[in-house]
C-alpha cells in the first residue's frame, strides 16, 4: 500500500521530464539513422561535444561571462532609472505632470529599432550592448513600479497618518512595501527583455558573447555550436526566472500567494 | 429610574422644567433646538488609584460640511466631556464616518470648528485615534510592527502590552493575512491603544464581526474604557450596542443631533435590562 503510494509519487515527480526526454530521446535517434541531416539539425550527443569542447577550451565561459555582464549592468542601470522615475512619477504629483506623458511617449518607440542610431552612436562597443538594454528595461520597470505606488489602498496611507507617521515613514513603511509586487512583476518582464534584447545587440553587432559565438558558428556552418548558444540564453533565462522567484519569496513572504508552501515550482 | 436619566436641551429649558416635555419629543430641526451639552459629572471614580483619567474635552461647534452641492452635515453641535462614552447611531450615510473623518483631522469642516480641551484643532491630531471601520493593517508587517505602527521610543514592550490587552500576544510574529477578522479588529485594537488617545473615536468596528464575537469585544472595550477613561465614541448601527456600552446615545439625523439622551445604568449592564429595552425602543424610534 505504502510502497504504491510512493511508487505513485515518484512517478508524479518523473512526469514533466517525460515529453522532454522523449523528444530528445526521437531527436538523437533521426540524426543517428540519418532522418535529420546533421546540417538542418546536430545530434543531442553532438551538442553535448560541442559543448564539452567549448567549455575545456574557456570560450564558452568568457563569452557567457561577458553577455551576463551586460545583462546585468544594463539592467542596474535601465532597472534602477526606471524604478527611481516610478518612485518620482508615483509620489510626486508634480514629477507626473513633467515626466510621465513624455515617458509614455517614448515607452511606446520599440527599442530594437532604435539600434541602427545605436550603433551610428556607438559603434559596435559595450556601450551599444548596455545601452539597448537600459532601455528595453527601463519601460516595464518603470510602469510598473508607477503603477504600484499609485494602486496602494488610500486606507493604508490615511491610517498611517492618524498613527503619526510622517512622509517619510510613509514611504518607506507603506508605498515601497506595497508596490513592491507590482516592481516585481515589472523586473520579471524586464529580465524576459533584458535577454531578448540581448540576443538582437549581440547578434547584429558584437565580437564576442553568446549572440556573436552563435553567429560566427553559423558562418562555419557549426550547428552544433548554434544550438548550444540557444540552449545557454534558454538556461540564463530560466536562471533569471528563478532568481526572481526567490526575491519574490523573500521579499513577498506577506503576501499570501506567496506563503512558503503554498506555491510550488 | 436606571433609565433615561435626562435629556439636555438648552440649559434654560432645563431650568424652566420644559425639558421633561421635551425629553420625549425629537429634537427635530423645527424646534430649532441647540442641543449642545453642558458637561455634568458622572458619578464615576476619575481619580481613583487604578484609572488613568485620559480623556480630553470634545467639542463639535456649528460644524458644515458639504461635498460640492451635497450637504453632509448641517450645523452639528456636540459637546462630549473628558472620559464620557458616547455612541452615535444613525442611518447609512447620514454622515458618521464623515464626522469622524473631521474629528480626527483627515478633513477639514466647511464651516465650524472642532475644539480638543478648548483648542481648536487644525491638521491631523496626536491625542486623537481612529479606528476603522476596517482593520487597515499592514499586510507587509507582522503583527507587533503593526501595532508598533509609529515606533515611538520603546514600541515593542508597548505593542506586546497592548497585544496581551486584547488577547492576542500570542500572535504578534504572524502575518496579519493569516488571522480571522475578529483577530484582525483586535490589532487594530491593540495599535490605537499604544498610540494613547484622549479621544478614542471607533468608527462601527464590529459592524461586520458575528454576534458572539461582538459580545467579547464589548467586554473587552469597555474593560479598557473604564480603565484609560478615554473620551470615547462609538459609531454603531446597533442600538442594543450603544445603550449597552455608552454613557449617552447621540442620534444623528439630516446632518445634526437630532436626539440625545443619557445611559446610567450601572456596568456590567444587563442585555435584559428592561430600562435599557425601553430606551432602545425610544433610540430606534428616533433614527
Ligand atoms: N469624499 C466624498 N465625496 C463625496 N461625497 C462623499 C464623500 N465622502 C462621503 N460622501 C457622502 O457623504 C454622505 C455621508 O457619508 P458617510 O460615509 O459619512 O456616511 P455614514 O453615516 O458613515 O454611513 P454608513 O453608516 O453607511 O457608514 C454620503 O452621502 C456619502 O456619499
Ligand atoms: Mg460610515
Amino acid at each position: 500500500m505504502s510502497q504504491s503510494l510512493s511508487f505513485r509519487s515518484a512517478v508524479e515527480r518523473a512526469a514533466p521530464w517525460f515529453v522532454p526526454v522523449g523528444l530528445l530521446l526521437i531527436w538523437e535517434l533521426g540524426a543517428r539513422t540519418g532522418f535529420i541531416e546533421a546540417r538542418t539539425l546536430p545530434a543531442p550527443s553532438q551538442v553535448a561535444v560541442a559543448f564539452w569542447e567549448s567549455a575545456k577550451s574557456g570560450e564558452l565561459g568568457r563569452n557567457v561571462l561577458i553577455s551576463f555582464e551586460r545583462a546585468i549592468i544594463g539592467l542596474a542601470i535601465g532597472g534602477g532609472l526606471g524604478f527611481v522615475l516610478g518612485i518620482l512619477t508615483g509620489v510626486s504629483r508634480r514629477a507626473e505632470l513633467l515626466l510621465d506623458s513624455g515617458l509614455q511617449m517614448l515607452r511606446n518607440v520599440p527599442h530594437l529599432a532604435i539600434i541602427p542610431m545605436v550603433i551610428l552612436w556607438f559603434g559596435i562597443d559595450e556601450t551599444a550592448k548596455i545601452f539597448l538594454v537600459a532601455v528595453g528595461t527601463l519601460f516595464p520597470v518603470y510602469l510598473n513600479t508607477y503603477h504600484g505606488i499609485r494602486t496602494i489602498d488610500r486606507g493604508l496611507i490615511e491610517m498611517a497618518e492618524v498613527n503619526g507617521l510622517g512622509k517619510f515613514a510613509i514611504f518607506w513603511r507603506v508605498l515601497l512595501p506595497g508596490a513592491m509586487p507590482s516592481v516585481l512583476v515589472g523586473l520579471r518582464y524586464a529580465l524576459g527583455i533584458m535577454w531578448l534584447t540581448l540576443i538582437v545587440a549581440e547578434t547584429i553587432s558584437a565580437s564576442s558573447g553568446i549572440g556573436y559565438m552563435t553567429m560566427n558558428a553559423r558562418e562555419f556552418l557549426q550547428t552544433d555550436v548554434v544550438v548550444l548558444g540557444i540552449l545557454v540564453y534558454a538556461i540564463l533565462g530560466k536562471a533569471a526566472d528563478t532568481a526572481t522567484k526567490l526575491i519574490e519569496n523573500r521579499v513577498l513572504a506577506w503576501h499570501p500567494a506567496y506563503h512558503a508552501g503554498s506555491v510550488s515550482r | 429610574m436606571r433609565g433615561i436619566r435626562r435629556i439636555t436641551p438648552a440649559p434654560s429649558l432645563v431650568e424652566t422644567g420644559l425639558w421633561h416635555s421635551i425629553m420625549l419629543k425629537r429634537l427635530s430641526s423645527a424646534d430649532r433646538i441647540p442641543v449642545a451639552k453642558t458637561s455634568i459629572g458622572r458619578g464615576l471614580p476619575s481619580t481613583d488609584g487604578n484609572v488613568r483619567a485620559k480623556g480630553k474635552e470634545l467639542a463639535l461647534d456649528h460644524l458644515h460640511l458639504s461635498f460640492g452641492e451635497r450637504a453632509v452635515l448641517r450645523d452639528l453641535n456636540l459637546t462630549v466631556p473628558a472620559g464620557q462614552f458616547v455612541a452615535i447611531v444613525g442611518r447609512s450615510g447620514v454622515g458618521k464616518s464623515s464626522l469622524m473623518r473631521l474629528i480626527v483631522g483627515l478633513d477639514k469642516p466647511t464651516s465650524g470648528t472642532v475644539s480638543i480641551d478648548g483648542n481648536p484643532v487644525r491638521g491631523l491630531q496626536k491625542s486623537v485615534k481612529l479606528l476603522f471601520q476596517d482593520a487597515r493593517l499592514l499586510p507587509w508587517q507582522t503583527v507587533l510592527s503593526n501595532v508598533g505602527i509609529a515606533r515611538t521610543p520603546g514600541w515593542r514592550e508597548a505593542a506586546m502590552t497592548a497585544l496581551r490587552d486584547v488577547g492576542l500576544a500570542e500572535r504578534h510574529g504572524e502575518w496579519p493575512a493569516v488571522l480571522s477578522g475578529g483577530q484582525r479588529q483586535r490589532v487594530a485594537l491593540a495599535r490605537v491603544l499604544v498610540g494613547e488617545p484622549n479621544v478614542l473615536l471607533l468608527d462601527e468596528p464590529f459592524g461586520a464581526l458575528d454576534a458572539l464575537t461582538r459580545a467579547d469585544m464589548h467586554v473587552l472595550l469597555e474593560k479598557l474604557w473604564l480603565r484609560e477613561r478615554f473620551t470615547t465614541i462609538l459609531i454603531t448601527h446597533d442600538v442594543a450596542e450603544a445603550v449597552a456600552l455608552a454613557d449617552r446615545v447621540v442620534v444623528m439625523r439630516d446632518g445634526r443631533v437630532a436626539f440625545d439622551v443619557d445611559v446610567s445604568a450601572d456596568r456590567p449592564r444587563q442585555r435584559t435590562d428592561r430600562d435599557l429595552a425601553a430606551l432602545q425602543e425610544r433610540i430606534l424610534r428616533e433614527v
